[in-house]
């Protein structure tokens, strides 16, 4: 039992920053109203990149704070990157939607920064309790995004159903995390670690049962099947900007939380778990693969679509290697950057004033906005795997990875379904450059949107150039876990 | 020890009793009530095994906030409980099958957990306090502000966020609503306000 001390204070130093740094805008908001919505997403996305640069100045080395509650070590610091990345350009994305929609309140950058806080107390987790608090800071703070355009239907819908089956899944993960806490007598990771060696023969059946659950939980989380219902609707519903928002932040950090969890206090245990995962993968790829194939609307296909993602992803954790999580990093941190540009082309679509969200009214795009469907085309040739985009350096790592642990069906699956998932995106390539020309798209109101669709499709195609400082930088973050 | 026998099995047939009047009720506002009843009675057990915390949050939480929460939602709402339990015998075998489920994973889970020679070291390590020489709501307080600041700390975050979602979902300005401020109140001039006139004897103002 010791009391806070000034050195656990300086690790968790980003994170104290961005809570009293949301909590200052938060009153200066309710002060100045509904006006200050401009301002504040300007000070909150400098806010956020600040805290980037605090993570990135900050100890890399393993390091404990708050009695081990805290943790900080390179894989902290890679996922927490990638997570403020995706939170600012989640508030650059907004800016204009918001305006458009007449939904512009500064509570969105509040929520925002504060569901980026909860990610972040996530991917530092070192025990069950903290654990829990961040993914519920995270996720309470996305239900209220979900539902942000609160009058219209499907949005209220969309924050509706998140919200009662993330309820739901954190009910899950409390039981596994009391089932473990039963059986090994400790929550904190270090702790059940040691419990664990200190045992000799199979684990405990209760153990078993409470890593299900947990797995479980954060399945939900990252939207993996088979606890993926929700992921369509809320896509849909959800304002675009907030979807683009969910489908790459909130994802990275359940991803990440997920290897943590597994890979760190149950080590030991891989081959018990490794079993869940490569269902869940199979599961994921599959159904992401064939159930997109109908889907004419885009959000609800990049739901689809990042459902499958999520497979291909942990195909790379399946092997459990350090390349194996290193590759899921990698592939992680593409997805990121891919799936972004892909949404600003999304929140682009508007036609004399409105959100237009079906695949067809693409059609014909090369002749009215040709370096949108450009920078669309470099996307979904990146997503479907296609060399030499950044998408196909991804699938590479991760089934590699699998290969050299053992598990050569499963690359054998995934392969298959990223065959199967090129179809509708290439179909989305064939609609914008042979269709019948459509109605053109309004113009942007400013340059936010093409400034992110063209620095995402460039890095998407120079990445093959030069990948070494992002394969290097998640290899040194994956053997933190090991 | 008689007296604690006699009340225990006092506040458990009670808690039993009203359970039960809380589904078989036909006034649904009663079974609120009944459903207060057995909380307060289950509180009673807590004190019991003296685990007072857990009988004050119970108390605290379940009847000063859930409970009157459900009596809101009961007496506000038209809901026509008649048509919610139609089929309630219909069901009942499903349900009566889960519910023995259920209790043979308990009494399994139950069954395999590590009787106390074998129990973890890592439990006997924890510094439980002896509960004959501190309660347990010292116990908690003691770690709560010390070893665990830090999801203290982030715990009032949570409920900070959950505040800013009720009020950014549910708080709508609406025009011409007349609000009393009190600035304005205090900053009035008298020349704004009165006006004197001469008034003519025998003529309207």
């Amino acid at each position: 039992m010791q009391e806070l001390s000034l050195s656990d204070l300086g690790l968790a130093l980003p994170e104290l920053f961005l809570a009293c740094l949301g909590m200052v805008l938060l009153v200066y908001g309710a002060f100045r109203g509904a006006r200050a919505a401009g301002e504040v997403a300007v000070i909150g996305s400098l806010a956020l990149v600040l805290v980037g640069i605090l993570v990135l100045t900050g100890s890399v080395e393993r390091s404990t704070a708050f009695n081990g509650l805290f943790v900080v070590d390179a894989f902290a610091v890679f996922v927490k990157i990638l997570i403020l990345l995706g939170a600012v350009l989640g508030i650059v994305l907004a800016a204009n939607y918001l305006k458009a929609e007449g939904i512009q309140r500064f509570e969105y950058v509040i929520l925002l920064m504060f569901a980026t806080l909860g990610m972040m107390m996530m991917v530092s987790a070192n025990d069950l309790i903290a654990l829990y608090i961040g993914l519920e800071t995270q996720s309470l703070a996305l239900y209220v995004m979900a539902a942000f355009h609160r009058d219209t239907l499907r949005s209220s819908e969309a924050g509706l159903k998140y919200f009662v089956l993330g309820a739901l899944s954190s009910g899950m993960l409390l039981y596994g995390a009391s089932m473990i806490y039963g059986y090994t007598g400790a929550t904190g990771f270090a702790e059940i670690a040691q419990h664990l060696e200190a045992t000799e023969g199979p684990a405990a059946v209760g153990l078993i049962v409470g890593i299900v659950f947990v797995a479980a939980g954060l399945a939900f989380k990252t939207s993996a099947v088979p606890f993926h219902m929700w992921t369509p609707d809320v896509y849909e519903g959800a304002p675009t900007p907030v979807t683009a928002f969910f489908s790459v932040a909130p994802k990275v950090a359940a991803i990440a939380l997920f290897m943590r969890v597994l890979a760190d206090p149950f080590g030991e245990l891989v081959h018990d778990w490794r079993q869940i995962i490569i269902a869940i993968s199979v599961g994921s790829m599959v159904l992401g693969a064939f159930a997109a194939i109908n889907q004419t609307n885009i959000k609800r296909l990049m739901a689809y679509s990042s459902i499958g993602h999520v497979g291909y992803a942990l195909i790379g954790f399946a092997a459990g290697t350090p390349e194996g999580i290193s590759s899921v990093l990698v592939y992680m941190a593409i997805y990121l950057v891919t799936n972004v540009g892909t949404f600003a082309v999304i929140i682009a679509m508007r036609r004399r004033g409105r959100a237009v969200e079906d695949i067809a009214d693409l059609a014909g795009l090369q002749h009215r906005q040709r370096g949108m469907t450009i920078a669309l085309t470099i996307f979904m040739f990146s997503m479907a795997g296609i060399p030499p985009m950044a998408g196909f350096i991804g699938k590479l790592v991760v089934f590699g990875a699998a290969i050299d642990a053992g598990l050569t069906l499963l690359a054998i699956i995934g392969v298959l379904a990223s065959v199967v998932s090129a179809f509708y995106y290439l179909r989305i390539v064939k609609v914008m450059w042979f269709d019948e020309a459509a109605e053109p798209f309004d113009k942007p109101a400013d340059s936010s949107l093409g400034t992110v669709m063209f620095v995402s499709a460039l890095l998407t195609v120079l990445f093959v150039a030069y990948p070494a400082p992002l394969i290097d930088s998640a290899a040194i973050a994956a053997d933190a876990l090991f | 020890m008689i007296i604690q026998g006699l009340a225990f099995y006092a506040f458990a047939i009670v808690l039993v009793l009203s359970g039960f009047l809380v589904i078989s009720a036909r006034n649904p506002v009663h079974s609120v009530l009944y459903l207060i009843l057995a909380f307060f009675n289950a509180a009673a057990l807590f004190i019991l095994m003296g685990a007072e915390f857990l009988a004050l949050i119970l108390v605290v939480v379940y009847v000063g906030a859930v409970a009157v929460l459900f009596l809101f939602v009961v007496m506000m709402l038209d809901i026509n409980f008649r048509e919610l339990r139609r089929g309630f015998l219909q069901y009942l075998p499903i349900g009566a099958f889960i519910g023995l489920v259920l209790l043979a994973e308990l009494v399994l889970l139950v069954g395999a957990w590590p009787l106390p020679e074998e129990a973890p070291a890592a439990a006997a390590a924890l510094a439980t306090p002896d509960p004959l020489e501190i309660s347990n709501i010292d116990a908690l307080g003691r770690v709560l502000y010390t070893h665990y600041a830090y999801l203290f700390l982030a715990s009032g975050i949570v409920l900070l966020i959950a505040m800013i979602g009720a009020i950014v979902l549910t708080l709508r300005q609406r025009a011409g609503v007349r609000r009393q401020s009190i600035p304005e109140q205090v900053g009035r001039k008298r020349s704004e306000t009165i006006e004197v006139r001469k008034v003519q004897p025998r003529t309207g103002v």
